[in-house]
């Protein structure tokens, strides 16, 4: 057991967190506003290799997902409005099916992922779906590839580049058990970058909510040493390094999960290393963990919260916006219940339908790189 | 960051997980349950038997500190009388860090064979979260010490041979400068153990001292050095004993209850969509506490004393404890409220014994509200104001 990150991976932290601190921030977040995209920072993120470092192989950066887990926090904590996550993933999946050609690799080209099944043809606010060319998508059992113009921006609480996509006209990468297996994998990853993502959001939310009440003076001291507000915010440390921790566990499990190891589901004895579950189970936290830490640490601002000019209303709009653009967290715990209980529920709740927007889990994990899948079939 | 435990852990754990199949059995948790003594001597005397305590001892011996770590939460999981142990244990951490080679010699061996019990003696009944305010005086007299006050909740107090008691020795000074730490043995005459029953059937106590004598050799760090044998004790208190995980024997009492128990809507309970999504956030909140409590423990196992990162787990984990309780309870109805014995209580009554267990959590061993002072001040750097 080991729970410091490796030098490695504190070095990538340290070069990352350089790089969001001066080309990213709250200032070009506003910037780039509403639509969610700095064009200016990816073009310097690509200078970095980020966008293809998880990329397995000689051509990629051959990062683990513990590694991804390190860079995306950092880009949270610096509300970077930049489609890295959806591509890193998404691109490790094209280069799973081998169809990641070099400009995906490098971020020339961006690639979206698709993370609600597809509706009637069309695959419904994709998160990066507005500054994508390429949209990777499950269209039923196919695994399928959408390229075009980036989708009409829908604007949004979050500021995120979503856009429904079209899916008329796209590849088929691969089909069947093996391609909703890969997909289901790679959504999970989304799950577990995105979970760091919000870690990185939580974490600067508390920072700027404890660096406020230590200057804000009202009855002549400052808040910050008013118990009421102290106890509003002595729970976030261990939500934040809660969630922290299980991102990194599920980025563990997933890591491990490629290299053949299965895990295990026990709730009776709290042991789960099962990558889908853990998947799951992070981006719950962290988004517990992130919209509870930007809506205490606004409510401490007082009125200037609340107001444009202060940070904090950026992350509190972020947090929600990647809590549930998956779906409702408690949609996807009743997915995670599915993983973790004997048979599935019997009967839906009112109004959820045929729970359109599961993507049910299948069994563990399976094992190894998916390199049989079908690659490059075209339609 | 590597979340495998090392193979020697895997292989200790394995050793936990056989004893207590094999010793904990439904004879000894119904006395448990019965007399609220959640302890059972010989128990803990096979546990040391089988060298499972060889790790207990937090900041003792050579093994890996893990193990002390794995030890208390597979019997916290199981559901096995462990809070006696847990004391003992941590008392013996405190005489094995601050003690002399007298106390080593006369109470760590004995701690460490499981037939021997210690409780604490800090708070005071008009004096809890502010323990630096105690008044059981300890007055010098040659070579001995003379103690009269009055301590309360010194569970275990009744099956200890010894109480590490919080005395006051120097009242002139400001307060947590003039307190002083005493190992008593219970057999000293002048204690008297009077029980205070609780709405959870566990029994604790209040204890008086009487003019009692004991020789200074059995003072426990410096003359009004008490403060910082408290920090010490806290330190390998929080977090790390157990305390973190009581939410992981109710979710599998729960789960196993829900699969067979019919739901007012048709089919089981197992089949509600919102017990489902409860019992999944709950089995996130497990793994949290889990972590937390391991990353406690990880930090005592590289040579650090992780007293606010036990806060944190202790905060977070008992918050959901509560949490989980109050869903199970509402959703199992008025079978959610029947006892142990009552017939068709819901999971066997574990529901209703949980829901008035778990109060109880968020404060002893530290308030919620004292750790999050704790948390505050230290962590987040916040002015302190009391």
């Amino acid at each position: 057991m080991d729970l410091d990150l490796t030098e490695d991976q504190e070095a990538i932290r340290d070069v990352f967190a350089d790089f969001f601190s001066s080309e990213t921030g709250p200032e070009r977040a506003r910037d780039a506003e509403p639509l969610g995209f700095d064009s200016r920072a990816w073009d310097r993120l690509m200078e970095t290799g980020a966008p293809g470092m998880g990329v397995g192989g000689s051509r990629g950066g051959g990062a683990t997902l513990a590694d991804l887990t390190v860079v995306v926090e950092e880009a949270g904590a610096h509300i970077a409005a930049l489609p890295l996550v959806d591509h890193m993933v998404a691109t490790r999946l094209l280069a799973k099916v081998g169809v990641c050609d070099d400009d995906a690799l490098v971020g020339r080209t961006i690639v979206g992922l698709a993370i609600r099944p597809a509706q009637d043809g069309t695959a419904r606010t994709v998160p990066t779906g507005a500054v994508a060319r390429r949209v990777v998508a499950l269209d039923g059992d196919a695994l399928v590839l959408v390229e075009g113009d980036p989708g009409a921006h829908l604007e949004n609480h979050g500021c995120l580049p979503l856009a429904h996509r079209p899916l008329a006209g796209a590849t088929v990468l691969a089909e069947g058990p093996d391609a909703v297996a890969a997909y289901r994998r790679t959504l999970d990853e989304w799950r577990t970058l995105t979970a760091s993502t919000l870690v990185g959001i939580t974490r600067r939310a508390l920072d700027l909510g404890v660096g406020y009440v230590k200057e804000r003076r009202q009855f002549g001291r400052p808040i910050g040493s008013f118990q009421a507000i102290q106890h509003l915010l002595a729970d976030l440390p261990g939500l934040l390094d809660g969630a922290r921790l299980l991102t990194a566990k599920a980025a563990w499990a997933g890591d491990r999960a490629v290299a053949g190891q299965a895990g295990v589901a026990d709730i009776g004895d709290n042991e789960i290393t099962d990558f889908a579950a853990l998947a799951c189970m992070a981006l719950v936290s962290a988004g517990e963990a992130a919209t509870t830490a930007t809506d205490r640490s606004l409510h401490v601002h007082g009125g200037y919260g609340f107001s444009e000019e202060y940070d904090i209303q950026l992350y509190f709009r972020r947090a929600r916006a990647l809590t549930v653009v998956l779906d409702d967290p408690a949609r996807e715990c009743r997915r995670l219940a599915d993983l973790l209980l004997a048979g599935p529920a019997t009967s839906s709740p009112p109004g959820a339908g045929s729970d359109r927007n599961s993507v049910p889990h299948g069994g563990p994990e399976p094992g190894g790189d998916a390199d049989h899948l079908a690659t490059g079939a075209t339609r | 960051m590597d979340f495998s435990l090392s193979p020697g852990a895997v292989e200790f754990r394995a050793e936990v997980k056989a004893f207590i199949a094999d010793h904990l059995t439904t004879e000894v948790v119904d006395q448990m349950h019965a007399t609220g003594t959640f302890n059972d001597k010989a128990f803990n005397a096979a546990l040391a038997d089988a060298g499972l305590l060889a790790g207990a001892v937090p900041g003792y011996g050579d093994r890996d500190p893990i193990e002390l770590y794995i030890l208390f939460n597979e019997l916290e999981k199981a559901g096995a009388p462990y809070d006696g142990l847990a004391v003992t244990m941590l008392v013996a951490g405190v005489v094995n860090a601050v003690g002399t080679d007298f106390h080593r010699s006369r109470v760590l061996g004995k701690l460490l064979t499981g037939r021997f019990n210690c409780c604490l003696g800090y708070s005071e009944p008009d004096h809890g979260s502010d323990v630096a305010s105690i008044t059981t005086k300890a007055v010098r007299d040659g070579d001995e010490w003379v103690i009269t006050g009055q301590k309360m909740w010194t569970t275990m107090a009744h099956v200890s041979d010894w109480v590490i008691l919080l005395t006051r020795t120097n009242p002139d000074v400001p307060r947590h400068k003039g307190l002083t730490m005493f190992l008593v043995p219970m057999d000293t005459p002048g204690i008297e153990v009077q029980p205070v029953p609780t709405m959870a059937t566990e029994r604790t106590n209040a204890t008086f001292y009487d003019g009692v004598r004991v020789g200074d050799e059995w003072r426990l760090g410096e003359v009004d050095g008490g403060w910082a044998v408290m920090g010490v004790a806290l330190a390998f208190e929080r977090g790390v004993m157990g305390g973190t995980n009581p939410t992981v024997p109710l979710l599998r009492h729960v789960r196993d209850w829900a699969g067979g128990a019919a739901s007012p809507d048709g089919g089981t309970m197992l089949q509600d969509p919102l017990l489902r999504e409860r019992l999944a956030r709950t089995a996130i909140a497990n793994q949290v506490s889990q972590l937390l409590t391991l990353r406690a423990a990880w930090i005592a196992a590289t040579g650090g004393l992780p007293g606010l990162e036990g806060s944190m787990a202790k905060l977070y984990a008992t918050g959901r404890y509560q949490q989980a309780v109050g869903w199970f309870q509402e959703m199992a109805g008025a079978e959610g409220l029947l006892g142990f014995d009552a017939d068709g209580a819901a999971a066997d009554g574990w529901i209703d014994y949980d829901a008035r267990h778990a109060p109880v959590t968020t404060i002893y061993g530290g308030t919620t509200e004292i750790n999050r002072n704790n948390v505050a001040e230290r962590h987040l750097g916040l002015p302190r104001d009391r």
